[in-house]
């Protein structure tokens, strides 16, 4: 027997929840931070002048952003199939292969706008390619999606460890990572649009992939609620059983939808190589595809989420990184702990408070919670 | 006369803004069996779970036995000798008969002596209620109707005085549910008082004592069942005249739009399921397929719509073969006439998740009218759910409502409507008014009626034998995989019965 929860009011279901959501994952935090004999409200002040107080924060906070939009976007459109990508990771480190290929080869003859869409071509393929590996595994032979792109994240790793301190590395050099871009291969910073704003901007990576970035969100939310395929991949994601049914194939519904996931994950790597670093060096994702777990989660699956949820955790990072600057005894590793609630209560918790919720708006105002036909055979 | 068993007065349930229950009052009287008929969604399982504790009612109060009492789990009612059998067995399947009625109440730290003691006692319940089940049978390889008789052992080893029983012949043959009515009326006999939830009428009239109606949350009526009839009790039921039977023409059987030679089915475990069997089904006819569930119908129809492969046999379309040793794609078959309303919605006719106008295209979402290159079109998709709400008067009319809120009939009928208006060669119909309310099946009904009046070839499967009767103009019953028999709709409901239950060789004498 299914408890019949209410529905609520579209505004209250997209903003009001995750925001008390994350109202209590602060909360908490806060208790953590006077655990360590901090006060909590100067760390806030804190992390979020660190994040949005300065024309520099701003930029790096969107840097990061742009990062999680991706692979919060890249999880989002395998999760719409009913495929979790762990592998998100992966693809996106192995897509620095290819970026490396195509900038290595032009960035001393052509200039960054040419170079600039054969990178993107060449990320997302590669990180396809990646992704097609444990979708093909998935839908051929059943082996678990989660198990095979998990273990790719390892293969991944690996490969490119052996790249970077082996083949793609410049003669002589120490440092594990290819040699740095030329010009050709350098993206144009978007600074100036928030100087624009009158914000001051010392030095700060924020770059044009930021605008591809949106442009993907567009895409995405194009792709999963206006055309067949997305038809198709909710379809899927929903009941595999009525997707037999439909007569949509299942192999080549998960193969489809895992290669846009990867395509995605994959085009992240083009914010870090060549918007801010300029090389492909070692560990350069470092985490970000896991973050795209919990942006996807707590954007909801939804694009316009997914970009808000991306600037949350831009904020965490390029807050946290002052915070921990400016409070010795808030180390790197508590900033890890707060995202960690965040994701705690934004993302597996998310339905903790949404009984209440719904009780309360049943109780001010049963219109607005609007009719549901009480399930349960016969109930 | 007799002394109150249960009384409920004034109970009130909301969920959210849901009133499941609204001021309902129940009397109950001792020895009796008390029927409680009502449509799907009209509070019969609510207040029952009232009763027994599984929900707090809002308000009003419970008296057992004339003395006030407060509920709050299902323990408290065992305890004031109430018990349930529910719908869907709660019997640990590899658990022996007496330990799954120990279960729970265990009366000793120590397995053996409770079981001792139980054997004993289970021994003077079955001779006393003509409760026959070895106790030392492991429960996953009984027949559901023993399985049903444990349920009941468990309740009356815990001290029921009142047995509450939600929907109890769903799952059994004609034979098995008229057992259980031998069964209910011996408890009676013994004093116990008998409380019978269903939407099945004739079951109420057979066997029930007194009968109360509920529709959309209130108790609208209660009868003594020798006073009512059925016809009543339906207009009660739906606040209306409802017809029980569709009125239909003969069929005008035409040319063989899908022939099924030697057809044999497995299931995912490896067991035959659909074994050798062959019929045809010509243009202008209803042929209805009669089981038990479980019997190989569901396979049959997946095998049929290329949802599952078939082992060997054929299985010709319009002449034309259909591949049934790879993957037969059912979108191929929908492009070639032959439409399916499975039996299950929830999971394969519909995306509850979905908003209703994208279910109204599942299936057909290749057809280019509902789309612009590879974007979907969605003004068309919109006006073409549009239209089938109104043709379908599928309420509440409102094509962006999640599919998940729309009542059973309601959905069913979005699958109708999807698959009707594609104005297939061929139709098949899973359970077509399984979970549906009496109104919306009328209405199905005579959509099905209609479909077969155009030329259509219709094919039903359906549990529900008054359904099968009153549509079909061939009878086809399956048993063990097998079809054991042809009737006409003539043939009575005893008849169906004993092919049903694999008396095959018994001709209708009966």
């Amino acid at each position: 027997m299914s408890t019949p929860y209410a529905k609520l009011p579209a505004w209250a279901d997209y903003g009001l929840i995750p925001l008390i959501n994350l109202a209590v994952a602060f909360i908490v935090a806060g208790f953590v931070v006077l655990l360590v004999g901090e006060n909590p409200f100067r760390a806030a002040v804190i992390l979020v002048e660190g994040a949005f107080g300065k024309g520099t924060g701003i930029a790096f906070t969107l840097f990061y952003a742009t990062t999680f939009i991706f692979t919060g976007l890249s999880v989002a459109v395998a999760a719409h199939c009913g495929l979790f990508n762990i592998g998100t990771e992966g693809q996106a480190y192995i897509a620095g292969l290819g970026i490396a290929i195509v900038c290595l080869s032009f960035d001393s003859v052509l200039p960054w706008w040419l170079t600039f869409p054969m990178a993107i071509v060449a990320s997302a393929l590669v990180g396809a390619l990646w992704a097609l590996i444990p979708a093909y595994l998935q839908a051929k032979r059943g082996s678990h999606i989660v198990i095979t792109t998990i273990m790719f994240n390892f293969i991944a790793a690996s490969i490119m460890v052996y790249l970077l301190v082996g083949p793609l590395k410049p003669a002589g050099s120490q440092a594990p990572q290819t040699r740095n871009f030329l010009a050709g291969a350098e993206l144009p910073k978007l600074n100036w649009i928030i100087e624009l704003f009158g914000a001051k901007i010392r030095s700060a990576p924020l770059n044009v992939t930021f605008l591809l970035a949106l442009l993907m969100a567009f895409l995405v939310w194009l792709l999963i609620w206006r055309t067949k395929l997305g038809y198709e991949m909710r379809t899927y994601g929903h009941s595999p059983k009525a997707a037999r049914y439909a007569g949509i194939s299942e192999t080549r519904i998960i193969i489809t939808a895992m290669m846009i996931s990867g395509a995605l994950a994959g085009m992240m790597a083009l914010n870090p190589v060549m918007g801010d670093q300029h090389n492909v060096a070692i560990d350069f994702v470092s985490g970000a595809g896991f973050v795209g777990i919990a942006v996807a989660l707590m954007g909801r699956l939804h694009p316009v989420g997914i970009v808000l949820a991306a600037v949350l955790f831009g904020m965490l990072y390029q807050g946290g990184a002052e915070l921990a600057f400016e409070m010795p005894a808030i180390s790197r590793d508590m900033i890890v702990i707060i995202q960690g609630l965040v994701i705690l209560f934004a993302g597996a918790l998310e339905h903790m408070f949404r009984p209440y919720i719904q009780a309360l708006f049943a109780s001010f105002s049963p219109r607005s919670v609007g009719m549901e036909a009480v399930k349960g055979k016969g109930a | 006369m007799a002394q109150a068993a249960i009384e409920l007065i004034g109970i009130n349930k909301s969920f959210g803004a849901v009133r499941a229950n609204r001021d309902i009052n129940l009397e109950i009287a001792r020895g009796t069996i008390h029927g409680i008929v009502g449509e799907n969604g009209a509070g019969k399982s609510t207040l029952m779970s009232i009763l027994y504790g599984f929900y707090q009612a809002d308000s009003g109060e419970i008296r057992v036995g004339g003395k006030p009492a407060s509920i709050k789990t299902p323990n408290d009612a065992i305890a004031l000798g109430i018990g349930m059998v529910h719908q869907h067995f709660m019997l640990v399947d590899n658990f022996s008969v007496l330990e799954n009625i120990i279960l729970g109440a265990e009366s000793d730290a120590l397995l053996k002596s409770s079981i001792a003691k139980a054997r004993s006692e289970l021994d003077r319940l079955e001779r006393e209620y003509g409760l026959e089940v070895d106790p030392d049978a492991i429960i996953e390889e009984l027949p559901v109707g023993l399985q049903q008789r444990v349920e009941i052992l468990k309740a009356l080893y815990r001290g029921a005085e009142i047995l509450i029983l939600d929907e109890p012949t769903g799952v059994l043959t004609p034979a098995e549910a008229d057992h259980l009515f031998r069964i209910l009326k011996q408890l009676k006999e013994q004093g116990k008082t008998v409380v019978l939830i269903t939407h099945k009428l004739r079951e109420i009239m057979a066997i029930t004592d007194n009968v109360s109606v509920m529709r959309q949350g209130t108790m609208v009526a209660t009868r003594e069942t020798s006073k009512t009839t059925v016809g009543e009790l339906a207009e009660l039921m739906v606040g209306r005249r409802v017809l029980l039977r569709v009125e239909k023409g003969e069929a005008e059987a035409g040319a063989v739009k899908l022939a099924v030679k030697n057809l044999t089915v497995k299931d995912s475990r490896g067991v035959t399921m659909v074994d050798d069997i062959s019929f045809d089904l010509r243009a202008g006819e209803i042929v209805g397929i009669a089981g038990v569930a479980g019997n190989g119908q569901s396979e049959l129809l997946e095998a049929i719509s290329g949802i599952r492969h078939a082992v060997s046999g054929s299985v010709m379309l319009d002449g034309k073969p259909i591949d049934l040793t790879g993957a037969a794609d059912p979108g191929e078959l929908r492009d070639r006439g032959l439409a399916h309303v499975p039996e299950d919605r929830h999971h394969v006719g519909l995306v509850l998740a979905f908003e209703e106008n994208e279910n109204s295209i599942l299936g057909y979402h290749d057809d280019p009218r509902y789309l612009k290159g590879p974007f979907l079109n969605v003004d068309a998709i919109m006006a073409d759910a549009k239209d089938k709400i109104e043709k379908y008067d599928i309420r509440p009319g409102n094509p962006r409502l999640k599919t998940a809120n729309f009542s059973g009939g309601n959905q069913q009928k979005i699958v109708l409507a999807r698959e009707m208006e594609q104005d297939p060669g061929v139709l098949i119909v899973g359970q077509p008014t399984r979970g549906v309310d009496v109104g919306a099946i009328e209405f199905i009904h005579k959509r099905l009626i209609a479909m077969r009046d155009q030329g259509k070839a219709v094919l039903v499967v359906s549990v529900e034998l008054d359904e099968i009767r009153s549509l079909s103009d061939r009878i086809l019953v399956m048993f063990a995989g097998r079809i054991v028999g042809e009737r006409g709709p003539e043939a009575t409901e005893g008849e169906l019965g004993l092919l049903m239950a694999g008396v095959e060789r018994q001709e209708a004498a009966l």
